[in-house]
């Protein structure tokens, strides 16, 4: 079992996994179908200059081979279905006005391509930053006139999925000033702060201890470039709001809800900390 | 009838007693560099206990963040450093520290305080991610960590 505690060197890290793993043929390369490579370390945004971080990482690096495998082949990826779910009620209507989310934005394929990389985003009419499960529960409820999906549950998860997919390949870019500055701020200082009783707070586990070990988990830097993830514990796909909640959870502490306004900061926050880094669509996670 | 009373009365004054000898987390008073002079629990620590304290992930679960070669556990973590020869690096006292509140010793530690019950931010009720009814107790026992720290000792 080879175990490295060197940060910053998660190629070589992995490489050394890979050469003490039998069998094993995955390294630092994320292609999809043996075409698409998608772009699984960068350089960290400006704004990490004072964080001792200076690439970024996605999760999948930080996964076993034979994970990391599954998310190699949309045949394999369990996430698909979710997909195939999503792409389904985008044709079908619902609600009072009994149209499809179609009927308003055509072709999936163009008006979708690039939403999930600039999500969370600052929506003017509103006066607030959505998280792209916010504004999918915003159309569902005000114009399409439905009962609303419920955040991180089966309908919205598979929707998200959906959506995310027509940006897959696509770097991460949300926007952290202008509007959005505040709640941007506000992200980084819950990012810091040092929740429950064991007191600790994101930063400590994914930015001053990723590539470590806390029990069998390895640690990554905690990106959400490849939500929302299948999980294959859970047979099911987790969002970002919702793996938040599960990691404040672990700290002993009293989580936010999956819809909260801190979450969907926290959600803009993380995000931006994955500025470069390809959106995946839906990986996949053990 | 006297005789009951008076029986009754010195029960009463042992079982306040034995509580009493516990140092509330509170009331923690800790020396120079993070160290704790005098026993939490007025009692020695019994080291096969706090082996066990260590491992569970009810109680301690430092073999998360720590290796101990001693300890056979299945995949220690090691965002702390191996405690192979904590007993050395450090006395009775240090440790005692170390385990109730190591950020006394190491300012920013990330390792968690195991003998307090105040001052945190949205404390849930263990792993439920709900805020607690009443009062949290610290996350060891005054004689856990005792245990613990006696344990500790014999890693030479
Ligand atoms: C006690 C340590 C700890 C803390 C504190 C913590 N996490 Fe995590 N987190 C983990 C572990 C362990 C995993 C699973 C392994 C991994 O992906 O890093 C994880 C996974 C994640 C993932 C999934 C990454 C992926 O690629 O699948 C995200 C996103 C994440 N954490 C974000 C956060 C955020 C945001 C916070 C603060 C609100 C936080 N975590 C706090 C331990 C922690
Ligand atoms: C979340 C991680 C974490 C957990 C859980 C944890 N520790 Fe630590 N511990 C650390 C880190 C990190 C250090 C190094 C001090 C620093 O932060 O500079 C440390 C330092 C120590 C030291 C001094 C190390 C030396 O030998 O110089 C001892 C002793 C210790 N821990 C014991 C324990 C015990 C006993 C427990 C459980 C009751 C525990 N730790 C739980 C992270 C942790």
């Amino acid at each position: 079992m080879t175990r490295t505690t060197s940060k910053g060197v998660i190629s070589a890290a992995m490489l050394s996994v890979l050469a003490s793993t039998a069998g094993a043929e995955i390294g630092d390369k994320l292609v999809v179908n043996g075409d698409l490579e998608l772009t699984v370390e960068a350089p960290a945004p400006a704004f990490m200059a004072d964080t001792g971080i200076k690439t970024i990482y996605s999760g999948w690096l930080f996964r076993d081979p034979d994970t990391q495998k599954i998310e190699m082949d949309d045949f394999d990826n369990p996430g698909m279905l979710y997909v195939d779910q999503g792409a389904e009620m985008w044709n079908t209507p619902a609600g009072t006005s009994n149209k499809s989310c179609a009927d308003c934005h055509g072709d999936a394929t163009e008006t979708m391509a690039g939403v999930r990389a600039t999500y969370p985003k600052w929506n003017e009419a509103a006066g607030v930053v959505r998280s792209l499960q916010g504004q999918i529960e915003f159309c569902r409820t005000e114009h399409q006139g439905a009962e609303p999906w419920k955040y991180a549950k089966a309908e919205i998860n598979a929707m998200e999925a959906f959506i995310s997919m027509q940006s897959r390949g696509m770097p991460v870019n949300v926007a952290i000033d202008g509007p959005a500055q505040s709640t941007w701020e506000q992200g980084r200082e819950i990012y810091y702060t040092r929740y429950g009783q064991l007191e600790l707070s994101c930063a400590n586990c994914h930015e001053q201890n990723y590539d470590h070990y806390i029990r069998s988990d390895h640690l990554s830097q905690g990106q959400i470039n490849g939500f929302p993830v299948y999980r294959l514990k859970d047979t099911q796909l987790t969002t970002a709001s919702g793996r938040f909640v599960g990691c404040v959870r672990d700290t002993r502490a009293e989580t936010f809800k999956a819809d909260s306004a801190e979450f969907t900061a926290l959600e803009l926050y993380v995000a931006s900390r994955g500025n470069g880094l390809s959106v995946e669509g839906v990986s996949v996670r053990h | 009838m006297t005789r009951i009373i008076t029986l009754a009365s010195g029960l009463l004054a042992i079982a306040t007693m034995a509580a009493a000898e516990d140092v509330a987390p509170s009331a923690v008073s800790f020396a120079d560099g993070g160290a704790i002079l005098a026993s939490l629990s007025g009692m020695p620590g019994d080291p096969a206990n706090g082996a066990v304290v260590m491992v569970d992930r009810t109680k301690g679960n430092c073999i998360a963040c720590h290796q101990v070669t001693a300890i056979n556990a299945d995949f220690p973590g090691n965002v702390g450093p191996s405690l192979d020869g904590a007993g050395d690096r450090w006395d009775e006292s240090q440790l005692r520290g170390i385990v109730s509140n190591a950020k006394m010793t190491f300012p920013d530690t990330v390792m968690p305080s195991f003998y307090k019950n105040s001052g945190y931010i949205r404390p849930g009720a263990a792993f439920t991610g709900k805020a607690p009814e009443g009062d949290l107790p610290p996350l060891l026992t005054a004689q856990e960590v005792e245990d613990v720290v006696a344990y500790l000792a014999t890693l030479k």
